[in-house]
This record gives C-alpha cells, structure tokens and sequence, in this order.
C-alpha cells in the first residue's frame, strides 16, 4: 500500500483537529506516516495511532527553526517511505513547509485544499468557493489542507515508531530568538472552530466587542474580527478573519456589523452555514448569508442571547 | 545595501475572475495592477534604504506588461527595475515562477529580497519560500516588523498567542504582511522621476534557465477539471424583530448549533 504522510499540526503540545482529519482522509489514500516534531512530540504517538497513524516518526527536539528541521525530516521521510504524497495543515506555518519541501524533494504544491481523491489530485476550492479546482501535481505531491474539510474519524492504525536518522542541517536558517506571549484565550482556535462569532466596523467600539464574545461563549464559539475592526484596535489582530488573516472554514459564521469586502469574504466564504448581521440591507455580506437579519447587532445580539438561553433554560 | 523587491502583476481582485478554457485565469477579463501586498514589500525596502542607504530594484515575472507592476514601485521611490519576460513562461505555477525569480536574484545579487505575504490571484503564500529554498537562503516569513543591524535581518511573526522575534543573517528572504506599515502613494515628483528609470527585460537565455523547466511543462502542476461549485440557496432574509429572532435560533436548532 503506498504511503502517505501527514505532518501533524500541533498547539500547546497536542495534535489539533486538523491533524486528526488528515491522518483520517490519509487512511482513504493508503497507509499513513504521522510526522510529529517539536518538544512533546513522543506524547502524541498514541494520539495520532487512534486516527489511523500505521507508522510514526518523532521528533521531539526543540528546535530554534522548527519549519526548516520539519522540512528536513519530512524530506528524509519522503525517501524512507517512498511517498507520493505529503499532506500539511494549509495555515502559514504548513506553507512555509510545503513550499520549501516541494522544492527539496522534486514535487509541486496545492494549498487550500479540501481533499485529495484516490488518484492523488488535489480538490481545491478557488474564487472564494464559486469553482472546484481539481490539480494533478507531477512528483511528489505537497497538498496543504485547510481545517474542517472533513470530519475527523478515529479507526486504530499499528503505530510502529519508525526511527529515521536525520543530522542537524548546515544550511543556513532563520532562528526564533524570542517568543512573546499575549493575551491567551479560553475559547476554541478560531481556525479549527465549529462555531465562529465575527464583529466589524459596526460593532462600534472595544467595548461593542464584549457583545461579540458574549455570543460566541453562547455558541461556544471563537471571536473573530474584520480588518476595520482591528485595524481600529477594538480587537487584537491576530483574531482579523480574512485574506491576510486566518482562514475559517465554521459549520456556523455569524458576521455582526461587517460588510463583506472579498478581502473579508475571502477567509470565510467556505463557512457551512452563514448568519449576518447588519443594519445596511445592502451590505454585500448578506448574499453570502443563510440567514440574515436587517438590523442594529446592538439589539439583535442580546436578544438573540436571551432567547437562547431562554430555551436552554 | 541592495534590496530585491519582487511585486507581480495580477487582475484586479475587485473585478469578476474567470477561468479561460484551459483552466487558466482569465486574464484579459479585469485591470491588471500591481499585487496590492506587493506595496507593502516596496514600502518596507524603501524604509531600510532611507535608514541605512543603499539601492532598490523591483523584480518581475511575467507578461511584457508586467513593467506596468514595476513601474508603479519605481513610482513609489524604488531606483531600478527589471522583468522576466519570455513566452517559455506562460502556465508557470510557483515551483517554476520561484525558479525563475531565484536565477533573476542570483543574476542581478542582492543582500535582501522582499517579497509580499500572498498574490492576491494564486492566494498560495509559497513562492517567497520556495525562492529561500532555491537559493539556500534563510527564510523570514509573515514579517510584521523588519529591522536591519549589520549582516543581520530582525522580523516580528505573529503566532496564535503573540509573536515571535525571528533573526537571520543577510542575504535572506523576507515575506512581509499587511499590518507592516502604510505604503506609500506615488508623489507627482515621484511619478516624473520613473519615468526616467530603467527596466531591464531579461529572458531565459539570459539568466541560463533551461526553458523545458519552467511553463507548462516544467510547472508540477496542472489543473485537470474546474467545475463551478454548487451555488448555496437564496438565503432567508428578515428585518430585526422578535420574530426574526426566533427564526433564527430555529434555523440554529436545525442544524445543531445551539
Ligand atoms: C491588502 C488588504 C488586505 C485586507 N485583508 C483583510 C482581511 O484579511 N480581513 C478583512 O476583514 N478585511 C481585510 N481588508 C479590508 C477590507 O477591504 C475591508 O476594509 C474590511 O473588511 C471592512 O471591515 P468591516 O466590514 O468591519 O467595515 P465596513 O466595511 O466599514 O462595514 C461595517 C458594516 O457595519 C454595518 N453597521 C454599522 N453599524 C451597525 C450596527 N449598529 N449594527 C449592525 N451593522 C452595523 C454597516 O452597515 C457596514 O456594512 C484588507 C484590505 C486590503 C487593502
Ligand atoms: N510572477 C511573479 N513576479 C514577481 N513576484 C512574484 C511573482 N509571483 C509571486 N511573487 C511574489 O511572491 C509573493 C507570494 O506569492 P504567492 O506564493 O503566489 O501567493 C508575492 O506577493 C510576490 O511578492
């Protein structure tokens, strides 16, 4: 059976969601090689065996740049194995990866993409979701995976710790010589999120913004923000939804106050179900929506909280 | 100091795109203008030559017209630009358009190259990377501060819970993001002085890169189907009223999400 081999995706030293989907949609492609790096990696073996992982190889060292060690070791993982494939989470670490590893290894690289069929082409939506591309890739096909396109599924795999000896690189490299740490937040990771709750511009301040978490802690959902919104400092940027900022790809979106530029759409337009907020009938945003409301999020969303809960209750 | 700025052309991401029958963009149907993150990599070259001196040059990949892209950052301030221009290159995908760039940088030198986070048409975020990889160089991705101390480049990543400071020694590659600075407009003496700067049109042949490696056949991927996505239905629309918002915490029990 070939091998497929999956980098895993890691936060706060555990697999994400997104490491769990692509071992899954590894196993409907042949046998798949989990590659986990980075300190704790060891912990994660078993993790990664309960969603089909057949061989596993660990990297538990720290490293100063960790992107260029994981393309080192996907690269040697690639000869092991002989894989035709290599799937990485499509975020900015992942395409980093990608890039430098089809280049490395002979192969070319699909981002963005929501599947891979069995003949090893790539799905990928293009156009903000109004066309399916499929992508054949000639050598070694690097296929970076957006969160969410599939459901993850556990089906026990052996397992087997495979150990491949790959010495510390000469090339020259970039090193992270500091890591400041900001405000953590006890919600979801709003690029893996079921649920994510985003404010804009009509949100109308910081203080707009406590309404917006207070719906998404309804939904147990994440916060997410337009660039007008953290532009204006209402919100940290690294909340901002959009083009150049996280992709998300929900089963529900709600957009409270924003008006849907394509720079917006662009990283929520693959939302499953879309709610919007807004008291312009005209705001572009509402021909994306499922469902929409014409009116001031100010009023909408408590009232939308009380009859949640009121039904809860 | 000589700093390598690499801006593309691309359809304007405000117009209608369209795939032709080949599965390519459509080119012709919208604007062609400079990739707007591209401004952002001139704005931060600009700034490190008006701190520490030394030379600017706006690279290009493309169509003949893809001088219009360079032109508007030496419009910005950027002192000399240069095109790739070669029909070999029509249907290069990143790995090849990251080939060519590469052989440009190694042929013309340069001590820094940025580059922009993201083309607004290929949305790949990979040829910055691939570009540091060809080259064996260092690779600063997703820079939101760029700072320069001698042989060494600083740049601040943001991460899920803050940021990262990350260093590399020059030459390097750094991609920078949006929330970097504010470019520049052109300035009516800007606009007067491009026009007497130089763009060199380089080729294949000149820079020594084996045509059968780049374009259609030397790009590793190929789109084999595009099919419209299935549309979404109209959605429900209602004015704000208690009825609205039962409706909707209806449509929300429906599909489970409450
Ligand atoms: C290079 C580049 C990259 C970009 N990347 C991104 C990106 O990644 N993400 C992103 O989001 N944007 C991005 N943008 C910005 C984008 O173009 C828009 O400017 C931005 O998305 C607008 O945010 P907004 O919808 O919150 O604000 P606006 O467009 O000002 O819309 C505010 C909306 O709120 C409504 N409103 C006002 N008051 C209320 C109220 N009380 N109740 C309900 N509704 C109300 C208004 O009717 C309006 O529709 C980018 C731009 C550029 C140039
Ligand atoms: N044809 C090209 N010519 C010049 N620069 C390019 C070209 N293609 C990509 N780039 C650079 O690479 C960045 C990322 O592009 P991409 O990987 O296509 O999203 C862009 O912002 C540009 O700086």
């Amino acid at each position: 059976m070939t091998n497929v081999i999956v980098l895993a995706d890691r936060a706060d030293g555990a697999l994400t969601k997104v490491t769990l989907e692509m071992l899954t949609l590894a196993r409907g492609l042949g046998s798949p090689v989990a590659v986990i790096t980075g300190p704790g990696a060891d912990a994660d073996a078993a993790r990664a065996t309960e969603y089909g992982a057949a061989s596993v190889v660990l990297d538990p060292a720290a490293a100063t740049e960790p992107v260029g060690r994981d393309v080192d070791l996907l690269a040697a993982a690639v000869a092991h194995f002989n894989a035709a494939t290599v799937l990485v989470a499509s975020n900015a670490a992942g395409k980093e990866t990608a890039g430098r590893l089809a280049i490395r290894v002979g192969g070319g690289v699909v981002t963005d993409a929501v599947g891979v069929n069995a003949d090893g082409t790539a799905v990928q939506p293009i156009f903000g979701g109004a066309m399916t591309v499929t992508t054949r890739v000639a050598g070694v096909a690097v296929v970076a995976i957006r969160p969410s396109s599939v459901p993850a599924e556990p089906a026990a795999g052996a397992g087997t710790v495979v150990a491949l000896d790959v010495p510390a690189s000469d090339r020259r490299r970039a090193q992270i010589t500091a890591s400041v740490e900001g405000q953590r937040s006890s919600r979801p990771d709003l690029a893996a999120a079921d649920v994510v709750v985003s404010g804009g511009r009509g949100m109308g301040s910081a203080d707009g913004f406590a309404l917006v978490e207070q719906l998404a802690d309804t939904l147990k959902g994440a916060v997410g923000a337009s660039r007008a919104a953290t532009d204006a400092g209402w919100y940290p940027h690294r909340f901002q939804v959009g083009q150049t900022g996280t992709t998300v790809s929900p089963q529900l979106y709600v957009a409270l106050g924003i008006s849907g530029a394509i720079q917006h759409r662009a990283g929520m337009q693959t939302s499953k179900a879309v709610v919007v907020v807004n008291k312009d009938r005209e705001a572009p945003l509402f021909e994306l929506a499922d469902f929409g409301i014409v009116g001031d999020a100010s009023t909408v969303v408590p009232a939308l909280i009380a009859e949640i809960e009121r039904r809860r209750a | 100091m000589k700093i390598v700025v690499c801006v593309k052309q691309v359809p304007d991401s405000w117009s209608e795109r369209q795939l032709r029958a080949d599965h390519r963009l459509d080119r012709d149907a919208a604007e062609r203008v400079i990739n707007d993150l591209d401004t952002y990599a001139v704005e931060a070259a600009l700034q490190i030559v008006e701190q520490h001196g030394g030379e600017t040059l706006a690279l290009s990949m493309g169509p003949a017209s893809a001088e219009e892209a360079v032109r508007k950052a030496l419009q910005m301030g950027v002192d000399a630009g240069a095109v790739v221009t070669d029909d070999a290159l029509a249907g290069s995908d990143a790995v090849a358009t990251a080939r060519v760039l590469a052989a440009a940088i190694a042929s013309l030198g340069a001590d820094l190259v940025v580059m922009g986070v993201e083309s607004t048409d290929a949305k790949m975020s990979v040829v910055p990377a691939m570009v540091a990889e060809v080259l064996g160089w260092p690779m600063l991705t997703q820079a939101q501060a760029l700072s320069i101390d001698g042989a060494t480049a600083t740049i601040e990543r943001q991460t899920a819970t803050g940021h990262d400071v990350v260093q590399a020694d020059l030459p390097a590659v750094v991609s920078v993001v949006e929330k970097f600075n504010e470019p520049r407009y052109p300035s009516f003496k800007g606009i007067t002085a491009a026009k007497k700067k130089t763009v060199d049109v380089l080729t294949l042949a000149g820079l020594g890169v084996d045509p059968t490696t780049v374009g259609t056949a030397g790009s590793p991927t190929s789109v084999a189907a595009a099919q419209p996505a299935p549309t979404r239905g109209a959605g429900v629309i209602v004015d704000e009223d208690p009825a609205a918002i039962s409706a909707l915490v209806d449509f929300l029990a429906e599909r489970r999400l409450v």
